[in-house]
């Protein structure tokens, strides 16, 4: 236990120091956690032990990351994804698998040549994804890009393992059945085939019609740390089946992301799973830093740097003919090659695997290991560089283009009457809000007039974080619990300073509070719907239409203005002088629209007369005649 | 009997269209209604509630048979202008008329806000656009000022119609034949019966509109050219002085 404990301390610490240090120089957390790796691993301060066991544990990381993405992947997008995810993803992976094969046969047998060039075609999802979503580019059309490749990496890993055994020159055939649960490999082929469409089906099923009154059913009991425990039940539970049935886990669980990206529970689950992902991935990355060979490095170092230096220049140009092929815009051609230009987190499964199976010798497959590991730390570092040095010189000769309010992420907090409203304007208008409320009543019956509503307790920071608030430029709160918003408000400025803020509150003391909150757009909840009923009243009691409408107009405005002056009152004199303050202000209000109705709109009804204006302003006309009415 | 027949009959013997529905097939007084010019009215007036001139020229011609009146700061007093209805009605009518107090020379904000939306490129002018062509513009205007004081060395130094180049051009560039203004001139100073003259003025110079088969002929007349600019209120003596009349 002590044991346990001083691993899990030494590998904490590690993480603590060396991906703050890594993102102040600007390469990434990726980076840094690979250099924490080789800092206490066997070659370093070797600190740690048993780095395999640990890499196998911490392999979760992927599969969570991979439900996660599931969850942001909506089965529409996904299908209207196939064309990129099959044409760049598929070519990508077709000639680069070709090519790698044609260059090692000159050192390897055929099929080992295959085999490598199968393991070496794939990129590193972790890898790609983190570093998308760290620079902010996984939601540009380049990320989305890059992500269809690296999708179908994940998705072609399946009959991947299913080809390695085929390809293993004579020995013995040794599949390794990671299920101690249940073996299924006794089984006829047929037989197994349906198991694992029974599974895949069942994945479905659950994610379809069992979460969903599930997770209601716990979200009614309003206790967090069961939803937590459902949520990894979830996780973990998709991956078993796909292990009994030999698939890869991290392909269940996508499944099981994307059966369940549309539920309104999205974003809870999302903020439920990501600490643990993130956890779990960062040790992960340690653990590759740790399994660095560097004694075999230092053997074979040039064998080692060909292959390092094959991996990135191959991927990197076939990549880059893939993108001319398929027309990407010249502009992200570059950055499209040079992000997933590395060896993938799946060789760490596929290489054991391949020797398992007698496919590969060892010694290929630690050599490989060893320059993939390498081509991973040097993926960070080249994408940094090529944001520095290359893509710097594009961008300034393109210049900034205009910021238009679609494509930018609204929240907004709680959705009521108010909302609602406020959701089917922005909408229209292109922009797409997240909405968070945290009534599952009534996300349930918004979902079924078509606003995607998403269920949570909006004053918490991880539903906040899993809404895309970093991300985000505005939050919209909404809620009427004055108590809660103001938490939210505070919340949000604290950890997200860069959030424009705007509120709707009901009642002049939340607005006051909000002014010294510094929220920079506060509204009265009915103050503008109560002026335009009035507004309807006074044409339906015979004033003309434009008349009412410049004195409501007259009378927002001012309202608007002497509620600055009457908060400087309330600030300063407290309430009892506001109160009066308040009534002065009504009355002056009342004199103005008055004066308003006689002198200005009589002026504008008397019409304009030249001789009039040219008599104002000091001209010399004849004596007027005189005003008969 | 043909069209022009008709109209002189009724023109001068105002008694005999009940004769006429008797005698004459149906189908022929069927044909005088098609025939008559199709009038848009559009008022502009901010204050209209408050208003003398204009609610007497307004007052004077509104329900007329033929003749679509519509006051636009009451249609759309936050400025919104639905422009697809607004091209709809123009397009079903042959004469356009925009009655409107003249504000610095100019027309009210509504009545330009209506101009910027409603004559659309593609539609009321470049290329393909010839929604308008071939209709009749016009302009009906109150003016504080008294007449004489927009002539050349009065106060407001230029004649009337100069001041109307804008909508003289816009028409002209949306292939609409424009028509020199109505004008009642000296609101300020003339009193209700005074107006309500003005307004039975107004209401005769819309009947003739109606009825005259021979708009183009005098349209023409009052093409921009670099002669000197029409007089207001000319339409009114060729239409009711019988220069022109059918």
């Amino acid at each position: 236990m002590e044991h346990f404990l001083l691993q899990i301390f030494v590998f904490f610490v590690a993480a603590a120091i060396a991906v703050p240090v890594a993102k102040k120089i600007g390469i990434g957390s990726v980076l840094g956690y690979l250099a924490a790796g080789v800092v206490i691993g066997p070659f370093g301060l070797s600190l740690i032990g048993n780095v395999e066991s640990v890499m196998h544990f911490t392999e979760f990381g992927v599969v969570m990351m991979l439900f996660l993405i599931g969850l942001e992947m909506k089965p529409a997008i996904l299908w209207q994804m196939r064309n990129s995810i099959l044409g760049l993803g598929g070519g990508q992976v077709l000639v680069t698998t070709l090519l790698i094969m044609f260059v090692s046969v000159w050192f390897l047998p055929g099929r080992q040549a295959l085999a490598l060039g199968l393991i070496l075609s794939l990129s590193s999802t972790a890898i790609v994804l983190q570093l998308l979503k760290e620079r902010g580019r996984y939601d540009t059309s380049v990320g989305r890009s890059i992500f269809s490749v690296i999708l179908f990496h994940d998705l072609a890993v399946v009959p991947i393992m299913a080809l390695l055994p085929l390809l293993a020159t004579g020995g013995t055939h040794e599949i390794v059945q990671h299920s101690g649960l249940v073996d299924i490999s006794h089984f006829s082929g047929g037989v197994r085939f349906l198991l694992t469409l029974m599974a895949i089906t069942a994945v479905f099923l659950l994610g379809r019609f069992v979460t969903r009154p599930l997770f209601r059913a716990i979200a009614m009991t309003g206790m967090r740390e069961l939803f937590a425990a459902a949520s990894l039940a979830l996780v973990v539970g998709s991956s078993l089946l796909m292990m009994v049935v030999g698939l890869p886990a991290p392909l269940g669980t996508f499944l099981a992301g994307v059966v369940l990206a549309e539920s309104e529970y999205r974003h809870e689950l999302e903020s439920n799973i990501e600490p643990f992902k993130a956890l779990l991935l960062g040790i992960f990355f340690i653990s590759i830093g740790a399994s660095l060979n560097f004694e075999l490095l230092w053997e074979q170092w040039w064998v080692v740097c060909l292959l390092v230096a094959g991996i990135v220049v191959f991927k990197f140009v076939i990549l880059y003919l893939i993108a001319v092929l398929f027309r990407l815009p010249a502009r992200e051609r570059g950055y499209f090659s040079i992000v997933p230009a590395q060896g993938g987190t799946f060789a760490f499964v596929l290489l054991p695997f391949a020797v398992q199976s007698g496919v590969l010798p060892p010694l290929v497959s630690e050599l490989v290991l060893t320059a993939v590991v390498i081509t991973m730390f040097f993926a960070p570092l080249m994408v940094t560089a090529w944001e520095k040095f290359v893509e710097r010189r594009i961008e300034s000769k393109e210049g900034t283009g205009h910021v238009s309010p679609q494509g930018q992420r609204v929240i907004i907090a709680g959705f009521g009457r108010l909302g609602t409203d406020l959701g089917r304007l922005l909408i229209s208008v292109g922009i797409k809000p997240v909405i968070l409320d945290h009534d599952p009543v009534g996300v349930e019956a918004l979902r079924n007039f078509g606003f995607e509503v998403f269920y949570g307790d909006v004053t918490r920071l991880d539903l906040l974080e899993a809404a895309g608030a970093a991300e985000a430029s505005m939050l919209i709160v909404t809620i009427s619990n004055a108590e809660k918003a103001k938490e939210l408000v505070e919340l949000a400025q604290k950890h997200y300073p860069h959030l424009e803020i705007a509120i709707a509150v009901d009642d002049w003391r939340v607005v006051y509070e909000m002014k010294d909150l510094g929220v920079s757009l506060i509204r009265r909840e009915t103050r503008d719907s109560a002026l335009d009923l009035g507004m309807d009243c006074l044409k339906l009691l015979g004033m003309h239409s434009y008349e009412a409408f410049r004195l409501l107009r007259m009378f927002k405005h001012q309202d608007l203005k002497a509620s600055d002056d009457l908060y400087g009152v309330w600030r300063e004199k407290g309430e009892e002088t506001f109160i009066s303050s308040f009534r002065d202000h009504n009355d002056n209000l009342a004199a103005l629209l008055q004066r308003a109705q006689t002198r200005n709109m009589e002026e504008v009804g008397k019409g304009w007369a030249s001789d009039k204006i040219i008599r104002a302003t000091g001209g010399q006309p004849d004596d007027p005649p005189e005003i008969r009415r | 009997m043909d069209v022009d027949a008709a109209e002189a009959v009724f023109r001068y013997f105002p008694a005999v269209d009940q004769l006429v529905l008797f005698k004459v097939p149906s189908r022929n007084t069927f044909k005088i209604e098609i025939d008559m010019n199709k009038i848009l009215l559009l008022l502009a007036h901010p204050a209209f509630g408050r208003s003398v001139a204009n609610a007497a020229l307004y007052s004077a011609v509104e329900g007329m048979e033929g003749v679509t009146c519509r006051d636009l700061y009451d249609l759309s007093p936050d400025f919104f202008i639905n422009v697809k209805k607004e091209q709809e009605l123009l397009l079903a009518h042959d004469i356009i008329i925009q009655q409107y107090p003249l504000y610095w020379y100019s027309t009210p904000s509504l009545l330009k806000e209506w101009t910027d939306l409603v004559f659309e490129h593609g539609w009321a002018y470049g290329s393909d656009g010839n929604a308008l062509q071939g209709k009749y513009f016009m302009q009906a205007i109150t003016t504080g000022s008294e007449a004489e004081s927009y002539t050349l060395g009065g106060h407001s130094s230029m004649p009337l119609v100069s001041y109307l180049a804008p909508q003289r051009a816009t028409a002209r560039l949306c292939g609409m034949r424009w028509l020199p203004p109505f004008v009642a001139a000296g609101v300020h100073y003339e009193s209700r019966a005074v107006l309500a003259s003005e307004g039975q003025r107004y209401r005769r110079m819309l009947e003739a509109l109606q009825q005259c088969s021979r708009l183009e002929e005098l349209a023409e007349k009052y093409r921009i050219t670099d002669g000197p600019v029409p007089e207001a209120n000319a339409l009114d003596r060729d239409l009711l002085q019988g220069e022109l009349n059918g």
